[in-house]
């Protein structure tokens, strides 16, 4: 060897302006790494001050009973919310049940029947200005179609409202899920002599089935909070309800009624149906994550 | 579409020595929209030999092989002249559905792909769907394709268990394990090694070696040492023309034509 290295300092060369350049970016790669976890931070503080805040103020009323009695009347203390965590439930189900169909069909058309047809892209056009659409709007359309029609409120038309609200986001999150899904695979199901139908029911839409559910649980988490589209479709109900026809309690209209009143104990009812419906949220989510993400064998 | 049948006398096909044509390319053209990407091939392929595809990128060899299943009947703008024959039908006659098709011609792809289902489920997956439901029959055909696909020892104690588990190559021998359980006539790979490791590479070429007594295959590679270990019959191809056809041996060392010779030779591709 003609040149041996014999000092750190001659291999990385430590006073090269090189060495320089390099020693400040790697300066510059670290402050802005800081910041990015720094503002990680920051965007996650808003979401954890609101949960303490409701669960410090929710806690203290919240026990069983809550669930299985019924709103206190203006003035009174005691009783729960049963009537309206049901309703919620009933309504969000319906919903849910409406809407999830035939948003899912529509993505299957419009990502593997005819993706550049003309009513495809209609389609898509329309789910997306739809998502836009204030959820009052959804309100005001379930009360003239059903409200109006069969002359009560409900909570057929609370579930017709919210079905309205989460057609969009299913439809489109369920076609983002189906194009996620890589096109060896249709391959592979042509290739076996597969039509088209069986791709789609047996290889694609399994594939899809966990994106697809993600979108339908952030509808869900969306439609159970919503106040506006029920107050014009299901009002609201001081007793259980006996039949899908009659004027519905639910716990976002709950929170929105008693948060208003000039009493302490409903004002902390409301706080405490506030963490239910949280919860609900929350533990619906998470057992339709661990149920569709263990499907895959 | 056009699927008149070219008219066969006219045509100078190459000489096919050996074994019984399977499939005739008869003036052959296909266009992804206004863009030529194979020209009047003419090409007969013969029975349970291999023949290999060569030629650059581009050069419209996974074309011609995707026209064989009539895969390219998926792709918009996809349009062809010229006529395939399949032991003297019309791959394009109206009386042959093409799901039919696709389960006589069998197709291995680059990227193995199994589905996200157990081994046994994908192998029977070509069974489910033409309806068969008879578990002995279903269980028949997983070993009988596993073991034709030299997989059946690594995997006999772990049929139910996901196919995504398995290794690169293994999951390669799947893949023709499940076009097999369809017992096609023809198998298509399109280049089916060049995902994998020089071992698992050595399996599958051995696997084609094997196959090839009851299948006939029809092997796209980039790779020329790969042809020419595997494949008996060889097709040079060069932007859409089929430039050379024959024998591996000879194409390989005394080919006809210039452009074959300077591409084998490394000067192109």
């Amino acid at each position: 060897m003609d040149n041996p290295v014999t000092h750190a300092a001659d291999f990385f060369g430590d006073n090269s302006p090189d060495a320089t350049k390099a020693i400040s970016r790697s300066l510059g790669n670290r402050l802005l790494t800081g910041l990015c976890i720094g503002l990680s931070f920051l965007a996650m503080v808003p979401l954890v001050s609101i949960l303490c805040l409701v669960v410090k103020n929710g806690l203290p009323l919240l026990d069983w009973s809550v669930f299985t009695e019924l709103p206190p009347a203006a003035g009174m203390t005691g009783g729960g919310f049963g009537n309206a965590a049901v309703g919620t439930l009933t309504m969000v189900g319906l919903g849910l049940a409406l809407a999830a169909p035939p948003a899912v069909l529509a993505a299957i058309y419009i990502c593997e029947y005819d993706p550049r047809g003309r009513l495809a892209g209609t389609v898509r056009f329309v789910a997306k200005l739809l998502t836009g659409i204030p959820s009052i709007i959804c309100g005001v359309f379930a009360f003239a179609a059903v409200v109006v029609v069969t002359g009560k409120f409900s909570a057929v038309a609370g579930g017709v409202a919210l079905a309205v609200l989460m057609l969009p986001t299913i439809l489109l999150t369920a076609e983002q899920a189906l194009l996620g899904v890589q096109n060896t695979y249709r391959e592979a199901s042509y290739g076996l002599g597969a039509t088209r139908f069986q791709t789609v029911f047996r290889v694609v839409l399994p594939g899809a089935l966990p994106a697809i559910m993600t979108g339908v649980m952030l509808a869900v988490a969306r439609a159970a909070g919503e106040t506006a589209p029920l107050v014009f479709t299901a009002l609201f109900s001081q007793f259980w309800a006996s039949s899908l026809m009659e004027p519905t309690a639910s716990l976002s209209v709950l929170i929105y009624n008693f948060s208003t009143m000039p009493f302490e104990h409903q004002v902390k009812m409301a706080w405490t149906a506030s963490l239910v419906l949280v919860l609900l949220v929350t533990l619906t989510n998470v057992t339709a994550q661990l149920v569709f993400s263990r499907r895959s064998p | 579409m056009t699927t008149d049948a070219a008219p066969t006398e006219a045509v100078t096909a190459p000489p096919a020595p050996g074994a019984p044509d399977i499939i005739r390319v008869r003036d052959f053209n296909f266009f992804y929209g206004a863009n030529q990407v194979l020209k009047g091939i003419n090409l007969d392929i013969p029975e349970k030999r291999v023949t290999g595809f060569i030629g650059p990128s581009g050069c419209g060899k996974s074309t011609l092989l995707r026209s064989f299943n009539r895969m390219n009947d998926l792709i918009d703008g996809a349009r062809h002249t010229g006529d395939i024959r399949l032991a003297g039908r019309s791959i394009y006659s109206a009386d042959l559905e093409v799901i039919a098709l696709r389960r006589l011609v069998g197709m291995v792809f680059q990227k193995s792909n199994p589905f996200a289902k157990t081994i046994y489920e994908n192998v029977v997956y070509g069974l489910r769907i033409a309806g068969v439901r008879d578990r002995d029959t279903l269980d028949e055909a997983v070993e009988r394709s596993l073991r034709g696909a030299a997989l059946w020892n690594e995997v006999k104690d772990r049929l139910n268990d996901s196919a995504l588990g398995l290794s690169g190559g293994q999951m390669q021998r799947l893949c023709i394990a499940r076009a097999i359980a369809n017992r096609p006539k023809i198998l298509l790979m399109d280049e089916p090694c060049s995902a994998l490791d020089p071992i698992a590479t050595m399996r599958i070429e051995e696997l084609i070696g094997e196959l090839k007594s009851e299948y006939t295959i029809v092997l796209v590679t980039h790779n020329m040492q790969q042809a020419t270990r595997c494949s008996d019959f060889t097709a040079f191809f060069y932007l859409g023309d089929l430039v050379e056809f024959g024998k591996t041996n000879v194409l390989f060392t005394n080919p006809t034509e210039k452009r074959t010779e300077d591409y084998i030779t490394g000067r192109f591709g």
